[in-house]
């Protein structure tokens, strides 16, 4: 060995107790799909199913619905806020005792490196559990008048990219505010969700305060469509978001919807930039780029482009690309053949008009489904891949002359999810940050998330806002969102 | 990058340095601490890291016999086995130098330097003239490399033409006997743009490596300082095409230190810095640690440390 090649790491999946088969998670209980209909689940590392699982038709929806109808009328709904708190510290406690485990089934069901799941996902998803569980006695003091409500039954429809934080995000404060659960975990990415189904009866929890239906997106528009849900919560694309808002328009149901984004990360000359080039790297790389406040469109001040991009391309060729089990790789697989196969598709107009592509040379696994980090320049405003969502790691690079040309462009998007600014100059941060038109500004940092900090777009970015008390907010009546 | 080294022009030139976000840089060096070395890439990494250490004593109490002990280490750390290699220098106070240099040629020893603190080391609180009479005295005993203190006072008090024209000057009497390592104490200028600035300065007036810390002052050599430093070079190396070398110093003890400093040097400046004509750790403790995880991993488990000797 002459150079320091790191010798595969991987995380043991030894720890997982992996079926062949999963049920349903109604009314406290695992139970087939009535229909006994299942669909696989696919490694994205290796293109191969790790397990089957049911598939939820309308019965198995009205029956999920129903029981936590009952679990709300009878139990929830009327127990000491002080003891629902007790569950949700349960719970909290039970996911960091277990965190190996959820963050190995992450990464196996998701592609996502388990670096992240370990450290990113998994922790986040106990602290939500942990912030909202403090939450559960003191809802007369969250600012919304006394003696807040809760809806009654919410239908919860979460996306691939954080399967299990997605899931904490929603199930945490829904039933701190006293609510029941139904949830349908994606499609390509249930398998947390079963997992958590089980630390639901570790902990005691009432049967029918969560229940766990797995299916796809017609799964999904049951739930929506069902009269006796009370509340809808989406996270996903701005089409599916689009739907569910005509779906329920006219009805009694409350809706938050957390959507799409096109981030723009402004980079000003003044900033530091080996810093800058890090967060550039961690707003489009985190997650393989499957995030929707993802920093796509750097806008980097012209005067200092070739310094920043020549610096960025170096660390892009740092970038791990690999077994996601590996505790080494930065960037595992892409979640389905289905998403590889959007991103291959607009990537391609980014080249048909024009842009300049340039891709970290990096050996690509032969088996499943990856794409190697990618930037594109010479972008501009009108090409596709500046405008849509492409959630993959392609970073598109447009310039900017003046701070006001920065802000323009940053906000002329159907968009506005989340912004970064990197400047070492406070004055021009919180001008700039007072101007654009994102519901999270990052300054001099990217992606990071608290339990405490509400998140969530203006435009179609979406909906309402979840974390903090503007998130709690959604889940009760007489709140404010 | 810069031709006029008079202060007002080193002062404009130290300003055009992009600044350094502490917070990012701290991110970024904890992220890099969580890379896994195991099996053949820790055995890679023991065995490159031995052969980096600059073997410390820089005490009141160092006698002849103790610094001979220490050359003993220097040219065969593991007595049992001969197939480790020897350290990358050996670093003492201006006074020993003549009997390490001496004692060290005597044991088969030629190939390790001498490596001697210098300029009224560690606070660097003495006339110019003193400094490089110090220096001189090394250089006359057999140094071979010269770890010299910059004037932090100077520095804090924006007299960088000072510390510019001190570092020229122990490089000219260096010449090419020595190698010229510029020990920052980063401890003392706490902030990490000052960090890049003192790097900057130290390779624009000719060190051949610039150093993180003497030892004497904690924090020495933390992740985030040696990032810094490690991007100072890789930069300079880009625009002049000149390689500075790094020396962090100073709390590296243990062999995942070492590891973490080597994921460092490999993801910032990259494998060129991955030798000891470009990388040293200077460290007393550490040897032992290395010494010891190398036996685990050829024998599997962990010896109890009367295996290595004590120096």
């Amino acid at each position: 060995m002459t150079e320091f090649e790191y010798a595969p790491a991987l995380e043991s999946t030894s720890i997982l107790n992996l079926q062949s088969d999963y049920n349903l998670f109604i009314n406290g209980k695992y139970v087939p799909a009535k229909t006994g209909k299942r669909f696989p689940t696919i490694n994205p590392a290796t293109g191969e199913a790790i397990a089957n699982v049911a598939y939820a038709d309308l019965a198995d929806v009205n029956a999920a619905v129903a029981a936590a109808r009952t679990a709300y009328e009878k139990v929830w709904g009327k127990m000491p806020a002080a003891e629902r708190g007790k569950y949700l510290f349960r719970i909290a406690r039970i996911l960091q005792e277990r965190a190996r485990e959820f963050a190995v089934l992450e990464t196996l069901d998701n592609g996502k490196p388990i670096r992240e799941s370990r450290d990113t996902d998994i922790p986040l998803a106990a602290a939500h559990f942990f912030y909202h569980a403090g939450w559960a006695d003191k809802l007369d003091y969250a600012g919304l008048g006394v003696n807040p409500k809760a809806h009654g039954v919410v239908g919860q429809i979460i996306p691939w990219n954080f399967p299990m934080l997605m899931l904490a995000w929603k199930v945490a404060p829904a039933v701190a505010a006293g609510n029941t659960v139904v949830l349908k975990p994606a499609e390509t990415t249930p398998l947390t969700a079963l997992l958590f189904a089980e630390v639901c009866q570790q902990a005691g929890l009432p049967a029918g305060v969560v229940n766990i239906v797995t299916g796809d997106g017609v799964t999904g528009t049951h739930i929506v469509s069902h009269p006796d849900v009370d509340k809808i919560a989406f996270t996903g694309s701005t089409g599916v978001g689009k739907a569910i808002a005509r779906a329920v328009a006219a009805t009694k149901k409350s809706v938050t919807l957390e959507l799409g984004g096109k981030a723009a990360n402004i980079v000003y000359d003044d900033a530091a930039i080996d810093e800058a080039v890090e967060g550039i790297v961690n707003g489009i790389f985190f997650n393989q780029g499957h995030v929707c406040c993802a920093g796509s469109r750097l806008l980097v001040q012209e005067n200092i482009q070739d310094e920043v991009i020549e610096k960025l391309k170096r660390r892009m060729s740092l970038i791990r690309v690999g077994n996601p089990l590996d505790k080494n790789t930065d960037l595992g697989a892409i979640n389905s053949a289905e998403q590889l196969a959007r991103i291959t598709e607009l990537t391609s107009t980014g080249d048909a008009e024009g842009a300049e592509r340039w891709s970290a040379p990096c050996d690509l696994p032969s088996k499943g489904y990856w794409y190697a980090p990618t930037l594109f320049t010479g972008v501009s405003q009108t090409h596709r891949i500046a405008r849509e969502e492409i959630f993959g790691p392609v970073l598109s690079v447009l310039t900017f002359r003046t701070p006001a040309e920065a802000i323009e462009k940053a906000n002329n998007t159907p968009y506005g999810l989340s912004a970064g600014i990197w400047s070492e100059k406070g004055s021009k941060v919180l001008w700039t940050a007072n101007r654009l038109r994102a519901g999270v500004i990052w300054t001099n940092t990217f992606n990071k998330f608290d339990p405490a900090s509400p998140f969530g777009g203006y435009k179609e970015s979406g909906w309402g806002r979840e974390g903090g008390r503007h998130g709690l907010a959604a889940y009760l009546k007489g709140g404010k969102n | 990058m810069i031709t006029d080294f008079s202060e007002a022009s080193l002062k404009n030139f130290l300003k055009t340095l992009p600044p350094v976000d502490q917070v990012g840089a701290e991110a970024r060096a904890a992220m890099l601490a969580t890379r896994s070395i195991k099996t053949s890439s820790k055995t890679w990494a023991i065995d490159t890291a031995i052969s980096m250490v600059d073997l410390t004593t820089l005490e009141g109490a160092d006698t002849p016999g103790k610094v001979r002990a220490l050359c003993a280490k220097a040219v065969r750390p593991d007595a049992t086995d001969p197939s480790v290699p020897s350290v990358g220098a050996v670093c003492v106070y201006n006074d020993m130098v003549k009997i390490a240099r001496t004692h060290l040629d005597s044991i088969g020893g030629k190939h390790v330097p001498v490596a001697a603190v210098s300029t009224a080391f560690p606070s660097g609180r003495a006339s110019f003239a003193v400094k490089k009479q110090d220096t001189l005295d090394a250089l006359e005993n057999g140094a071979a490399e010269i770890d010299m203190v910059i004037d932090r006072g100077a520095f804090l008090s924006g007299r960088i033409g000072e510390v510019f024209e001190e570092i020229r000057a122990i490089k000219e009497l260096c010449g090419d006997k020595a190698h010229l390592k510029v020990i920052l104490e980063t401890g003392e200028l706490v902030t990490l743009d000052n960090v890049r600035k003192a790097s900057y300065l130290g390779m624009l007036a000719g060190g051949d490596f610039i150093k993180t810390s003497t030892g004497k002052v904690a924090p020495a050599a933390t992740a985030p300082v040696v990032l810094v430093m490690l991007e100072a070079v890789r930069d300079f190396y880009a625009s002049t095409g000149k390689r500075i070398g790094v020396k962090p110093a100073g709390g590296i003890r243990t062999t995942k230190d070492a590891i973490k400093q080597l994921v460092l040097v490999n993801e910032t400046a990259g494998s060129d810095w991955l030798n000891p004509q470009m990388f040293r750790i200077g460290a007393s403790a550490l040897l032992n640690d290395l010494l010891l995880q190398r036996m685990k991993m050829q024998d599997g488990y962990y010896a109890s440390p009367n295996y290595v000797t004590l120096d």
